[in-house]
């Protein structure tokens, strides 16, 4: 495989990494703790919503994010065939 | 049958289990014996992970905790949980990449340097040793309240038990043993969820029972922060820590938990790069059904607490009320002698002690249910107190017999030498783990915050940097590590031990509590390796084309112990 493949791979894998983090970055420390109080004035069920982000929301959100990751850097393997 | 007996039966059958896995499951050669051979299945890892992180604090302690923190506890939910994307994105595939047994193994080759390697070594025996206590005082407590055993008994047990299966299986023992604690655990975890869920809200889904209304049409979350008003405590849903405080505490934790060496030597186990990345996902859903139940559980518990005792006569109370206050986690003063018990926040008036740490074990009694299923949260809970100490276990046995021996004093052992000094190792660790569970030292609690932060001050930022900053040198990445341990331990030992002067709330450094300091100490790590590697040599090129082989999937070997 040449360098120039495997410097594509990284940045492609760069990008991921940053869209990902982001989107972690706020379900977590944006929903849960910086904007909880804008947020609990919406109520979802018995929820307030910010609180709700806190203590559920933020884990659904985390635990979606892992998979999409697996799932976009298995097609990323194969398209560079890394995958072997 | 009675509770005792119940208890008896459950956890005599999940330990033959336990014992029975580890006849089998026997290690042979080193690589068995630190990383189960290499070739454990994604599905096998996550569940094995997971057991492995979910240990006495997240099923005994967390609930609790957060039970009488409200929405401040919801630092360790997101903090715990949070940790595994940063682990899965940025650590766990380049790791296994990069292929060796243990976390010093990495700082040692990619730093080209034997002083990093033992200050990665120090680092990961100070977080083990911290946490390792912790699990013992659990297993302790189990035994004490359910088996009505001496604590120090049941102490004992439990090193015995652990002692077997990790000397004799090594990870591969432990690896298997995990899955089925992680089957017990969560059965016993989601069992009396379940059961408070359908009582009080008619909802069999704790997540959203707990989002529910009660049988007069009120939500359980208004009508708790109504409670606490009445009583003087901050309404649960609003918490009363800052909110950079809850920022920097939660951030710590997530680094932590992307830090700590037990989790970290778990994706060695795998065979490819894209089974470690699944084996994060499992993971991480595995621990979710945990912790998503947890802050339900929390909200049932302080519910039920409140309208069991409070204001009511203490002659009247139900029998569990007495059985914690003769282990003397429950302890109730009449202060004004009316014979009720006064719960409020106002200490002066407050009448009612109770330990968070009972929380999750009394709340089936609490909420009525049937023998065995408080039994089997005694079961439960030693499952997650056994999983995680072995696994500490192992990293401490590991780090003395492979980082210290094979790697820097004797590097010609045998293989059969090395395995011998791993099992050694292994033993010496229980039984200093077995001495603090017998003597705790009352820092316990405040030094299991001290591992998440010297985690994060530590390991992570001369990790990440070791994968995503080709420049990185190893001038550069020890003086970050010592400058970030220094800087927490003085932080810890000047705010929680009264060192250094000592300092209350209002002196720390930004409003910081040294629960949250992890994150400042971090920062300083990465600050101090970046601008120290600036005006040092770029590492040789052989570490470069490291660095560059390990951001690449394809063609990661097996593990090897050169």
């Amino acid at each position: 495989m040449s360098t120039s493949m495997k410097t594509k791979y990284w940045k492609e894998n760069l990008k991921y990494l940053g869209i990902l983090l982001f989107i972690w970055f706020i379900a977590s420390f944006g929903f849960g703790i910086i904007w909880v109080e804008e947020l609990n004035s919406i109520k979802l069920g018995g929820f307030k919503l910010g609180f709700w982000f806190a203590q559920q929301g933020s884990i659904y959100v985390f635990v979606v994010l892992i998979f999409a990751y697996i799932l976009l850097m298995n097609r990323l393997d194969k398209k560079y065939n890394f995958d072997k | 049958m009675d509770l005792k007996t119940w208890t008896w039966v459950l956890v005599g059958i999940t330990f033959s289990i336990y014992i029975g896995i580890a006849i089998w499951s026997r290690a042979g050669s080193t690589k068995e014996f630190y990383i189960a051979g290499g070739g454990v299945s994604p599905l096998v890892n996550g569940l094995a992970t997971a057991a492995d992180w979910m240990s006495a604090a997240s099923f005994i302690s967390m609930a609790g905790l957060i039970s009488f923190s409200g929405y401040d506890g919801s630092v360790y939910l997101m903090g715990w949980t949070g940790g595994y994307v940063l682990l899965a994105l940025l650590l766990a595939p380049y790791l296994r990449k990069f292929g060796k047994f243990t976390v010093p193994d990495f700082i040692g080759d990619r730093y080209y340097s034997n002083v990093a390697r033992s200050v990665a070594v120090v680092c990961a025996l100070l977080v083990s040793f911290t946490y390792v206590a912790g699990q013992m005082r659990g297993v302790g407590l189990v035994f004490s309240r359910f088996l009505e055993v001496d604590i120090n008994t049941g102490v004992i047990i439990g090193m015995i038990i652990v002692l077997f299966y990790a000397v004799l299986g090594g990870m591969k023992g432990i690896t298997y043993t995990q899955v089925a604690q992680y089957c017990v655990l969560i059965f016993a975890f989601m069992v009396p969820a379940i059961f408070i869920s359908i009582q009080m809200t008619g909802n069999p889904i704790p997540q959203i029972g707990f989002g529910g209304y009660d049988s007069e049409g009120v939500s359980l979350l208004e009508k708790l922060d109504s409670l606490h008003r009445d009583l003087g405590f901050a309404a649960y849903t609003s918490g009363s820590k800052s909110k950079l405080d809850v920022f920097f505490i939660t951030a710590a934790l997530m680094v932590g938990t992307a830090g700590l060496p037990h989790v970290i030597v778990r994706f060695f186990t795998v065979k490819k790069v894209s089974d470690a990345r699944k084996s994060a996902g499992w993971a991480l859903l595995l621990i979710a059904i945990l912790y998503t139940t947890a802050p339900a559980i929390a909200v049932f518990s302080r519910i039920n607490l409140i309208e069991t005792v409070s204001n009511k006569d203490y002659e009247d109370l139900p029998s569990w009320f007495k059985n914690w206050e003769d282990t003397g986690l429950i302890s109730f003063n009449d202060k004004n002698s009316d014979g009720k018990v006064q719960y409020v926040a106002d200490p002066k008036v407050n009448e009612l002690i109770v330990d968070k740490d009972i929380m999750v074990l009394a709340n089936p009694e609490i909420a009525q249910l049937p023998n065995w299923v408080i039994a089997l949260v005694a079961a439960g809970a030693l499952a997650a107190a056994l999983s995680t100490a072995a696994g500490l276990l192992l990293v401490i046995s590991a780090s003395v017999s492979h980082d210290l021996i094979k790697k820097m004093v004797k590097p010609d052992i045998s293989e059969k030498g090395e395995l011998i000094a791993a099992r050694l190792a292994a033993v010496f660790a229980v039984s200093v783990a077995g001495y603090f569970g017998i003597n705790p030292p009352d820092f316990v609690a405040a030094t299991v915050a001290l591992a998440f932060g010297l985690a994060a001050a530590s390991f992570f930022p001369a990790i990440i940097l070791g994968i995503f900053y080709k420049r990185m040198n190893k001038e550069g990445a020890i003086s970050g590590m010592i400058a970030g341990i220094l800087l927490m331990l003085f932080y810890m030992l000047k705010f929680k031990f009264d060192w250094f002067g000592g300092g209350t709330e209002r002196e720390w450094w930004f409003g910081v509590s040294p629960e949250g300091f992890g994150t400042v100490a971090m920062i300083v790590n990465f600050g101090v390796s970046i601008v120290i590697s600036k005006f040092t040599p770029a590492p040789p090129k052989n570490v470069q084309e490291i660095v560059e082989s390990i951001r690449i999937p394809s063609g990661a070997g097996e593990a090897i112990n050169h």
